[in-house]
């Protein structure tokens, strides 16, 4: 390479970073300097009133997994959070899970269709978006609440004797994620079965595949990017969820989203609410990280 | 008698759509196809050779009649459970596995013993000379060497049929040309049936040992290559294999008057009106006072290399077509207008009755 081809390779790479400086910089504020400020909280000690004060404390931290007895300052497992957790976790994967045996189908069902009634289906698909996520959620819990709906159908139809109790259950949180977080797990998946060659499914059919194994060993892997990107999708919306546990689990069933609003709020313990979203943050990454690398493998394996 | 017939349609009907609107695809197609022949289906587009071919390989189910493989009925057996295998045009290669991979696929799904899988998939990869690919994904590999691998992928499980749906189309020339030795390779080789689907006659004539002709659903004739294009046994296969001529004519005793009103001796008949057809390369030119030569003026000479093209008018304006290998010096001498003589090899002569 001639020094003048150098020279202008070097200017052009100096040219467009000067370029993208200015995005640069916003992103850079925009995104790391929320998240500083939180961590920095986290290591602060409480406010008397509100907020935080100035100093070093690693109280907040403790108190995720920890509380402080009151009187004689001796450390107990701090049972509740590790509920929260394990219930945010849990109902997260389950959701996922859920969208997914629910959502391939219908994008397989989509996928399949002729071009013009896919793009119907898709927009039908859509349509939840048009409403606020609240009103959604609300609607919800007026089907599934004692006197709601749901019940009030099924005591009519003698189907059941007394109303079933699911608004403000574990379930109930269960039911209203799958329903608010469907669309993210069929969209992706449906961009990945719309490009899937229909033709390989003869090809494996014809190779003595039986159906099952042509959706495990030809659609499944095939399509995994879809599914990769529709499972994060979902799963990592619902472990912050915060609107429908708050509407349709009551005060009692919290996931993070709320525990980490409650110290805002009610609390009043903000670094304890900025330790729990750095943690958070941790068990989104580090399920991410798992998550992809399994994925990876399954699809590596046997090469 | 049914140990050497590998695969026999019976009076099979495909219709696709509701009662009015039905497409019959196949219009009672019977035929019998030999163990280890390599049969080509032949026709125009649309005439049914792919519907015929997804009803052996088990796509598609009949309206009516039966498929039997080997003297068994598998008529209404899914494509996984028929020892039968296809090479799609498409190639249908599995994207998301190796050379390899794709391969061993189908005694993967039989379940048989990984030993088994490996050794089968390097025998099929030297058999289409792929070994130097074996760890490549589908995609990096050109036209050709993909075709090889659909082909490796489908032989790998020894099925007792190959089914082949104009696998070379999307192929150019030169790499056709050589995939059509190397199918007939391997088919030797492997012994299998291979069941052929192509509209390219040439490919029909060079590469099989039975040919189908079919039109419209219906199969017209079904024979030897040979056999196909000099006793072609009615107007469709004649027109559709190879050129040829065709004389509208009207028996007068034992020989035929054509309708320029000259009789010329042919294999007999007992139709009144006949059509003689005849192959471009066995129309002679003679000088036009010789004895029972046709008299003919030419139209147009179209120079093809090897041969030229001569086209010349009977008396009452019927083209005829005599194909003339070009002669060393390039020149034949012959010019547009110039009135000659043709004469046809009587044994060349075809009729049909039509
Ligand atoms: N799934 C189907 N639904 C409706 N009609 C069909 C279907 N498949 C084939 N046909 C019709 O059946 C007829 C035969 O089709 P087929 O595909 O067997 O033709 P082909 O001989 O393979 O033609 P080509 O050389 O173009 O591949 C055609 O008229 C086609 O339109
Ligand atoms: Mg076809």
């Amino acid at each position: 390479m001639s020094p003048a081809e150098q020279a202008q390779i070097t200017q052009s790479t100096r040219n467009g970073w000067l370029l993208s400086a200015p995005a640069l910089v916003l992103l850079t504020i925009a995104a790391v300097g929320p998240l500083a400020i939180v961590v920095a909280y986290s290591f602060m000690p409480q406010g008397d009133f509100n907020g935080v004060a100035w100093g070093f404390s690693l109280e907040a931290w403790q108190g995720i997994l920890f509380t402080k007895d009151v009187f004689d300052g001796t450390l107990a497992w701090a049972d509740a959070n590790l509920t929260i957790f394990w219930r945010s976790v849990k109902l997260s994967m389950l959701t996922t899970v859920f969208t997914f045996v629910v959502g391939f189908p219908t994008s397989w069902f989509i996928a399949t269709r002729a071009p013009k009634a896919r793009a119907l289906w898709l927009f039908l698909i859509t349509i939840p978006f048009w409403t606020n996520l609240l009103i959604r959620t609300f609607a919800i819990n007026e089907i599934i609440r004692k006197e709601g709906l749901l019940n009030t159908i099924l005591l009519k139809l003698h189907i059941i004797s007394k109303p079933l109790e699911m608004i403000y259950t574990d379930t109930a949180v269960f039911i209203g994620m799958t329903y608010v977080y469907l669309p993210l797990m069929v969209l992706p998946l449906f961009a990945s079965l719309d490009r899937f060659d229909m033709r390989l499914l003869e090809a494996a059919y014809d190779l003595y595949a039986s159906p099952f194994q042509v959706l495990r060993k030809v659609i499944v892997p095939i399509v995994k990017p879809g599914i990769i990107a529709g499972s994060i999708l979902v799963f990592v919306p619902s472990l912050g969820a915060y609107v429908t546990p708050r509407l349709l689990g009551g005060g009692k069933n919290m996931m993070i989203g709320n525990f980490i609003e409650l110290q805002f709020g009610q609390g009043r313990n903000w670094p304890l609410g900025a330790s729990l979203s750095v943690t958070l943050l941790f068990i989104v990454t580090g399920a991410l990280l798992v998550y992809v690398r399994h994925a990876n493998r399954e699809t590596t394996h046997g090469q | 008698m049914t140990q050497t017939i590998a695969v026999e349609a019976r009076n099979v009907v495909k219709a696709f759509g509701h009662a009015d609107t039905a497409v019959r695809a196949l219009d009672d197609v019977s035929v019998q196809i030999r163990k280890g022949e390599f049969f080509t289906l032949l026709g125009p587009s649309g005439c049914g050779k792919t519907t015929l071919l997804r009803l052996i390989a088990g796509f598609e189910m009949p309206s009516g009649g039966t498929i039997l493989l080997e003297g068994a009925d598998i008529t209404t057996l899914p494509p996984n459970k028929r020892p039968v295998n296809t090479v799609f045009q498409s190639y249908a290669l599995f994207p998301h596995l190796t050379v390899a991979q794709n391969i061993g696929f189908g005694l993967e799904m039989l379940g048989r013993p990984k030993s088994e899988v490996q050794a089968t998939t390097a025998r099929m990869l030297a058999l289409v000379k792929l070994e130097a690919m074996a760890n490549r994904k589908t995609s990096q590999l050109s036209g050709g060497q993909q075709q090889r691998v659909a082909l490796a992928r489908a032989l790998a499980p020894s099925p007792k049929v190959l089914l082949l749906d104009e696998p070379l189309s999307a192929l150019d020339l030169k790499l056709r040309k050589e995939m059509q030795i190397e199918l007939k390779r391997l088919q030797l080789e492997t012994g299998i049936t291979f069941i052929f689907v192509t509209h390219d006659q040439e490919e029909a004539l060079t590469m099989s040992d039975r040919i189908g002709v079919m039109s419209a659903g219906k199969l017209q004739q079904v024979g030897p290559p040979k056999e196909i294009y000099n006793h072609p046994v009615n107007r469709f296969v004649a027109s559709f294999i190879g050129e040829t001529n065709f004389l509208p004519a009207s028996r007068d005793g034992d020989r035929y008057r054509l309708d320029c009103g000259i009789k010329i001796a042919a294999p007999a008949s007992n139709a009144a009106r006949v059509t003689l057809t005849i192959r471009p390369e066995q129309v002679r030119l003679v000088a036009e006072t010789e004895a029972d030569a046709l008299p003919a003026k030419i139209t147009n000479l179209v120079y093809f290399g090897t041969d030229t093209h001569c086209h010349a008018a009977l008396l009452d304006g019927t083209e005829v077509v005599a194909r003339l290998q070009s002669p060393a010096s390039g020149d034949a001498g012959l010019a547009v207008g110039q009135s000659v003589g043709l004469r046809f090899v009587p044994e060349a002569i075809q009729v049909l009755e039509d």
